[in-house]
This record gives structure tokens, C-alpha cells and sequence, in this order.
């Protein structure tokens, strides 16, 4: 049994506990904007904030995610709006397949968080997520215009 | 190892029931008529690509599948520029194909790949557009009784020109879905496109910013069970058996099956469990002789299709080649290859399915939902009528979901537990070991000169794997696979940009046991490393810019030629580079379009890489969409330089190597800089955009690399001789 608070809201899963907190998000939970790409921590697109840290779930256990604030891409929201990345993600028209892009935003929205004017070299050394499609030249801009909002 | 092109009836039936003899009963566009079709929600079809909401709200459908290449977008833009709707309240809608099979194949072709999704049906669909507006001006003429051509549309708005009198589409939407279609009609003169050629905003962002879009793996069905599937690690391997009492009990678990003859799968509460457990499960595989296969015994029987003694397929030739390399007064020559590649888009491949004894439905993301319809025929063994796929958006497809495998298996774990719906997902693992690859090849070729340096002779001897062979046997012709000589034809949508007096293009096909496949740009991608850093060589060996040296050898290529200059000049060939900073260029035609390309690079310790500027010009014939082949042409970089620098699929016992993104790893977002790009449309012709300005990054990249160290790389991928980006 793991006790998860997600997005504000609290959840009592019945899980093993070294279940990934990836796989509660999306089958357990229910909530599919957090993906599956590699399992291994090294694509990115299950990215969620763990206590306000960027981190990939599908390397995090649910037991070490008990306790702590989680927020997925669909908690990332606020009643006054899309959140800021968001925003710009949608006025610079980023995504391809998207598929990626909810990590990809998660990684981003840490970032501004830390860092609320990032160089392009803070992009390169934070921003290390998988896009097949190849979208960084959008994404890049993206994290420009959301700064400047 | 050896296979002999022979025709693989299965491929063959379904190959075929894609392309229409199996499934289509004639490719029938309705354009309306008396007999009101309606939309799910009751709203009136003007005809199968334009339904009108009473709000003015129009539906587009659409028949290709959108993957991040913009299709849906794009294709809408053909539709709503004729209908003369107001975009803003434009949404779409995929039919299905079994919609389609019984509308007579209403929708056309569904067939996502070879860029050709807009290319291949812009005429059709243009047509749906302009069809559907003269019906509703019709009705709106009708209504006020006057003659339909003093009426006019804009912005889903009829007006009566004369008495100025005004409608919607969606007030006579219902009068027009009953009007028989005209048969006359006119598409608009390119000139007078307003929608068409703008960058408009895609029309699916939103829902892929905040989670809401729904891929093919989080389809989630009431009752449904998720399995975990295991094919064997050795291609033509088969399951000899598995020690199910040993997983029996593990939490979730709820049923190990048998997938056809080499697969096993694990059926459970979650995907999670389902995985698990699978892990766990003792298998046996019988792995046949394919086992004794790796990457260099492959790639000395590539090596041996070189020699000149064995047979091989001509595919482009033009006065003597063999006569003029033997008489030149010059001659160069190299060999190059090319690897295996996974598409590895990012979404893992997954397909849900329902059977029950009188139905079957599959949920998924497909290049081709005809292909994975039948499919689904095929392996519930259901006929058309009770069965359906419903498509699903693509988390990339890459060319590899355009192949059905994971829906055949999905069907064939879903008919051992009727009345349930699972989802099949494959592991990254999976994926990454049961790809359906880039063809191997490699490649001798031979240039020779006269006596005054002027290049009398190319030949081009590929040696490697057939896509076609194994795949679409049916496509080839007397043995022969024409799309292995994809841009180095003598014309056509993917031919030679160079004119050379004597030239010899072969190929021998080899066909290894690991299993080709269509990876975005496809055979262009080897063919133009190999064509333009060989011209790159020619034009060194006797001291010629590599610029000029093309130049004079494309004054019969005239397209070709322009985007090479277009590149050439915003680079800023021979004008000096920035300190440290060297360049390379790469031109290329694949897809009915011309692309050129060129790299600006600086190379440290000889193996750091850090590429600085890339400019791409396109000629695509036609735009619709500047701001997504833009992004096109951006992503085509990534995928064309992750393929060279750290792609490739290497064999060992008969399986490959490569598991997951740590091993097969891909471009991040620190090793790319901006693509400029030029769109330059010639019209005239409909070229695609999502493919090929792959084939060109390599080149321009490794043109740049020798200009950088003088050092010739001939071998793909760079990991593997230590370069790597900086």
C-alpha cells in the first residue's frame, strides 16, 4: 500500500512497493499524459516533479514517492490557466507527435523554476530529454518566449 | 543466411488487401448525394470528407494518419481552402477503415508513408472540399430562388451578391447534404490559394500540452487486461516452450499464452504486473540456424556482392561504364556502408484488442489503418463486416507502423481471453530487438576521369537488403527491388541530379535474416551518403571545389541544381568560414522533392564534433504548410544525424545488440543548432517533405568532416570509430 498525493489530491494505492511510480501514474492513478519511453531513465518522457524537483518516474519507486508532493502534467495547470510552458508550447506550435512533449514540459517547467531567465546553455545542461521527431529548435524558443512572458 | 527472393504469401495477401484487391471494392469517391449520411452525432455529411455541425462547426476527415509530420493539419488546409470555411471552427475526424471498406472505400488510400500524405491525395481531397461548397451554395440558391452562380462563400458565409443576402454553411448544411453532387467541378488556380501555403497553427497542440491526447498505449477499456509480450530474440527463432507453473501466482498474473509460433506473452491486471512476470517466465526458444549469424558475417557476404563476378540487378545505366573506368586516365574508388537503424519512435508499439465470437475491434496507432484492418481479418479470422481498427494518434511512426505485426499479436492474445479487451505493449526492449530495420548495405564506387579531369565514369555497385523482397515481394520487378535505387534513378520522383557520360548503377541483393524494414527517407538515406560524399571525393581527387565540381555536372538538373545554390549561397560557400569552422555540402532528391543541405562544423582532438550552423533548401513543388516543413526539415536533421552518430543496429548470435536508449541512443537537444531553413516551391509538381532532407544531413556532415581533418569517413555510425559530438 502506498499513500501518493498527486496533484493535490491524496491516493492510497495497493502496489508492491518497488512498483515505479511511472506505472501507478498511468494504471493505477489513471492518468496517461505521464508516457513510457525507455524504462531506464534516459528518454525523459515519464518526467514528473517529485516535491518540486524534476524527476523520471519510471526510475523512482513508489515507496520513495510516498509522502511527497507529486505533480503530473496534468496537475501542472492552475485555475487561472495553462501554466506558462504551456502556453508557449501551444503560441510556438511545438509538438510533433507530442508523445514526448508532456516530459519534455515537465523538464522545462522545473527549469524556469531554478533558473527564470535560462541561457542556452542552461537549456542544453537541464534539457536532456528524448524527441525522435527532433522538435528542439521549437522547444528552444518555446523556453525563450515562456521566459519572457 | 542466403535467401532467395521467392514470394512470401502471407506478406503478399495482406500486402495486396492494403493496396486494394482484398479489400477495396473500387476506389469510389461520394460526393454526396440524395440518401443523407450522418455524422455520429446526427449532423449531415455534405459528403464523406465535410460534415457540417448546425454551429457552423465543420468536420474535415482525414484518411492518413497524423505522426507529428502535420498531415491532419495540412490536409484540412486542402479541404477548407475550396469549401471556403472559416478555419477557425474547422475540427477533424478520422473514418475507419471498416467505414470505409463498406462505403466502397469512401476515404481512399490510408497508407501514411513515402511522404506522400498530402502529395498523393490533394487532389482528391480538394475536390471533397470544392464539391462539398457548390452543393451549399446550391441549397442556399435554391432556398432564396435564385441562380446558384450569383452566390458566393467566404468564411462559411453564402452571400447572394446581387440582393446581399446572407447564410451559413451550417443553416443549409442539411438542404446540401440532399442535393445530387455536381460533376464540374474546378479546383482553384494555386494562384488564388488564401489558406493554403500559410503557416497556420497545428490543429492538435493543445491536447499534447496538457496530457489529454490519447496515444494507442493509454487506450483504457472497461474490464481490460494488459499484457507483455516475448518474441524470439533470434528472427525466424521459434517458442519451443515456457515454464508457466513458475510465474502462476504472481500478482496480476491471469493467463500465459502462446503468440503464434515464436512468441509468448503474459496477459495481467496491469502492464506492470504483466511485464513482470514475463521476466520471470522460463522460455525456450529454438533458435535455429539464423543463430550463427552476426554483424561480420553479414558484412562479408555484403562485402562479396562488391566483386563485379556476381550477379546484380541494374537499375540505372547510361553509355559504358565498364569501357570507360577501363580506358580512364584516372580512376577512384571507395567503399561505404551503412547499418542497420531502429525507428525507435518514442511511444513503444502497443495495440488494444477486443474479440469476442462475432466481433473484433483493435484501438491503435497505425501508418496504415487498411493494413492493420486486415490484419485484423487475418488473425481473428473474422470477416470485413465484424470487424474494425480505430486509429489512434501516433507517438511517432517512422515507418514502422506501417507493418501489422503487433496488431496480428494483439488479435491473437485477445481471441485466448474472448470477452475481454487487453492492450499488447512492447517493452522499449522489445521494440528496440524486433524492429523492422534499415536495410544493410554497403556500396563500391568508381569514378574515373579523362584526360582533362572531367569524370567520363560512375559506378555505383550497392550490395545489401531488399525492403521489397521481404515485405512487398509483389513490387518486385523480375527479382529486381527498383526502390533500392531510390535516387539514383535516371528520373522520376527520386532521380540523379548528375549527368555523367557513362554510368552503371547495380545492386546485389543479399537479404540476412533480420527483417527490413521502411525507415523514414528510406534507401535515400544510404544512397546519398554514398553518391555525394563519393562526388565530395571526386571532386578532391583532382583539386576541384566540391561546389563547382557538381555544378558542371548538373546543367541538365536544373531543380536539383537550384536548391543546391540556394544552400551554397546562405551558407556562404567560399567566402572563409569563421576561425576553426568548416563546411560540407549534400544534395539529393527523394519523394518527388529536392533538398540540398550544408553544415558548418569545427572538430577537436579529431573526434568531437560540434556542428555549428545547418541550412536546407526544399523544393517541394507545392506548400501547404511552410511552418510545419519547417519543422520537418529541423526534426530531419535530428533523426538523419542520431542515425549517424549514434545509431546503429549491430548482430550477435543472431539477434541484436542494441536494447534501449542507452545503447541506441539519440540527439538531445545541446547537440543541435538551428536549421535555416529555405522553402523554395517551383510549382508544378507535389513533392513530399516529411522524408527527404534525412539523407542530406550526413552527407553535408561528414563532407564538412573531411574538410575539417581530411580525414574520409565511409563507415556508419561515428560511435563506433569514436567520433562523437562535442
Amino acid at each position: 500500500m502506498a499513500n501518493l498525493t498527486i496533484n493535490g489530491k491524496a491516493f492510497d494505492v495497493d502496489v508492491e512497493p518497488d512498483t515505479p511510480l511511472l506505472w501507478v501514474i498511468r494504471e493505477n492513478i489513471g492518468l496517461t499524459g505521464t508516457k513510457y519511453g525507455c524504462g531506464i531513465a534516459q528518454c525523459g518522457a515519464c518526467t514528473v516533479h517529485v516535491d518540486g524537483v524534476a524527476m523520471r518516474s519510471c526510475g523512482v519507486q513508489v515507496s520513495e514517492a510516498s509522502g511527497k508532493q507529486i505533480t503530473t502534467i496534468e496537475g501542472l495547470a492552475s485555475d487561472a490557466g495553462l501554466h506558462k510552458v504551456q502556453q508557449a508550447w501551444i503560441d510556438n506550435d511545438v509538438p510533433q507527435c507530442g508523445y514526448c512533449q508532456t516530459g519534455m514540459i515537465m523538464a522545462v517547467a522545473a527549469l524556469l523554476k531554478e533558473k527564470p531567465k535560462p541561457t542556452d546553455q542552461d537549456i542544453d545542461e537541464a534539457i536532456t530529454n528524448i524527441c525522435r521527431c527532433g522538435t528542439f529548435q521549437q522547444v528552444r524558443q518555446a523556453i525563450h518566449l515562456a521566459t519572457n512572458v | 543466411m542466403n535467401q532467395m527472393p521467392a514470394l512470401n504469401r502471407r506478406a503478399f495477401v495482406i500486402g495486396t488487401a492494403a493496396v486494394g484487391t482484398g479489400l477495396a471494392l473500387g476506389f469510389d469517391i461520394p460526393f454526396g448525394g440524395p440518401t443523407v449520411v450522418r455524422a455520429a452525432d446526427g449532423s449531415p455529411e455534405v459528403n464523406a470528407w465535410v460534415v457540417i455541425r448546425p454551429d457552423d462547426t465543420v468536420v474535415i476527415r482525414i484518411a492518413r494518419s497524423e505522426m507529428g509530420q502535420g498531415t491532419l493539419t495540412g490536409l484540412a488546409q486542402l479541404v477548407a481552402e475550396e469549401l471556403e470555411c472559416n478555419w477557425s471552427k474547422v475540427t477533424t475526424e478520422y473514418p475507419t477503415p471498416g467505414q470505409s471498406v463498406v462505403r466502397k472505400r469512401a476515404w481512399g488510400d490510408f497508407s501514411t508513408g513515402g511522404s506522400r500524405g498530402i502529395r498523393s491525395s490533394q487532389d482528391y481531397v480538394r475536390k471533397g472540399g470544392a464539391t462539398a461548397r457548390m452543393m451549399l451554395i446550391q441549397a442556399a440558391a435554391n432556398e432564396w430562388k435564385v441562380p446558384a452562380s450569383e452566390c458566393r462563400a467566404a468564411h462559411s458565409v453564402i452571400t447572394h451578391t446581387p440582393s446581399g443576402r446572407v447564410t451559413t454553411f451550417g443553416k443549409v448544411a442539411e438542404a446540401a447534404a440532399r442535393l445530387e453532387p455536381p460533376t464540374d467541378v474546378k479546383l482553384k488556380d494555386p494562384k488564388d490559394w488564401k489558406l493554403v501555403g500559410k503557416g497556420v497553427k497545428r490543429l492538435d497542440t493543445v491536447d499534447k500540452t496538457t496530457g489529454r491526447m490519447t496515444y494507442g498505449i493509454d487506450i483504457r477499456l472497461p474490464g481490460m487486461l494488459n499484457a507483455a509480450i516475448k518474441d524470439c530474440p533470434v528472427f525466424g527463432g521459434k517458442l519451443k516452450g515456457f515454464d508457466e507453473a513458475k510465474i502462476t501466482g504472481m500478482n496480476g498474473v491471469k493467463k500465459v499464452v502462446r503468440v503464434g509460433d515464436s512468441a509468448v506473452a503474459v496477459v495481467a491486471d496491469t502492464w506492470w504486473h504483466a511485464k513482470t512476470a514475463l521476466e520471470a517466465l522460463p522460455i525456450v526458444w529454438d533458435e535455429g540456424d539464423s543463430a550463427k549469424v552476426s554483424s561480420a558475417s553479414i558484412a562479408k557476404w555484403l562485402e562479396e556482392g562488391l566483386d563485379p563476378a556476381q550477379p546484380a540487378f541494374i537499375g540505372n545505366q547510361n553509355g559504358d561504364a565498364k569501357a570507360a573506368v577501363a580506358s580512364a586516365a584516372k580512376k577512384v574508388e571507395a567503399v561505404y556502408n551503412y547499418p542497420y537503424q531502429n525507428q525507435a519512435a518514442m511511444e513503444p508499439l502497443n495495440a488494444t484488442a477486443l474479440y469476442t465470437a462475432d466481433k473484433c475491434e483493435v484501438w491503435c496507432g497505425t501508418q496504415n489503418g487498411e493494413a492493420a484492418f486486415a490484419a485484423t481479418l487475418e488473425a481473428s479470422g473474422l470477416p470485413a463486416d465484424k470487424c474494425d481498427v480505430h486509429k489512434q494518434i501516433l507517438g511517432g511512426g517512422f515507418g514502422r507502423r506501417g507493418q501489422t505485426d503487433y496488431v496480428r499479436q494483439a488479435v491473437l492474445i485477445a481471441k485466448q481471453v474472448p470477452g475481454t479487451p487487453v492492450k499488447l505493449l512492447w517493452s522499449r526492449e522489445e521494440d528496440m530487438q524486433h524492429g523492422k530495420y534499415h536495410p544493410i548495405t554497403q556500396c563500391k564506387l568508381t569514378g574515373a576521369f579523362d584526360a582533362e579531369n572531367n569524370l567520363s565514369a560512375l559506378q555505383i555497385r550497392l550490395s545489401g537488403q531488399s525492403i521489397l523482397f521481404s515485405l512487398r515481394p509483389e513490387a518486385l520487378v523480375n527479382g529486381m527491388d527498383p526502390a533500392a535505387f531510390q535516387g539514383l534513378n535516371a528520373s522520376g520522383e527520386a532521380a540523379i541530379g548528375y549527368s555523367v557520360p557513362n554510368l552503371l548503377v547495380e545492386h546485389s541483393m543479399r537479404n540476412p535474416h533480420v527483417p527490413p524494414g521502411f525507415w523514414r527517407g528510406v534507401n535515400i538515406n544510404q544512397n546519398a551518403i554514398y553518391l555525394e560524399c563519393f562526388m565530395d571525393e571526386l571532386a578532391h581527387s583532382v583539386g576541384q571545389d566540391p561546389v563547382e565540381f557538381r555544378r558542371k555536372l548538373m546543367t541538365k538538373h536544373p531543380k536539383h541544381l537550384a536548391v543546391l545554390n540556394a544552400v551554397v549561397d546562405k551558407i556562404g560557400w567560399g567566402k572563409p568560414a569563421p576561425q576553426g569552422v568548416y563546411r560540407g555540402i549534400a544534395q539529393h532528391m527523394g519523394y518527388a522533392s529536392y533538398v540540398a543541405g550544408a553544415a558548418e562544423i569545427s572538430v577537436t582532438d579529431s573526434n568531437k564534433i560540434k556542428v555549428h550552423r545547418l541550412v536546407a533548401a526544399t523544393d517541394p513543388g507545392y506548400v501547404v504548410n511552410p511552418e510545419q516543413i519547417d519543422r520537418q526539415v529541423a526534426g530531419s536533421f535530428v533523426y538523419g544525424l542520431s542515425a549517424l552518430f549514434y545509431g546503429g543496429c549491430t548482430v550477435k548470435d543472431g539477434r541484436i545488440e542494441q536494447t534501449n536508449f542507452d545503447s541506441y541512443n539519440s540527439m538531445r537537444i545541446s547537440e543541435m543548432p538551428k536549421v535555416e531553413s529555405i522553402i523554395m516551391p517551383s510549382g508544378g509538381f507535389w513533392g513530399g517533405v516529411g522524408e527527404p532532407t534525412i539523407c542530406i544531413a550526413a552527407p553535408a556532415v561528414l563532407n564538412a568532416y573531411f574538410a575539417a581533418t581530411g580525414k574520409r569517413i565511409r563507415s556508419v555510425p561515428l560511435r563506433d570509430q569514436n567520433i562523437t559530438f562535442a
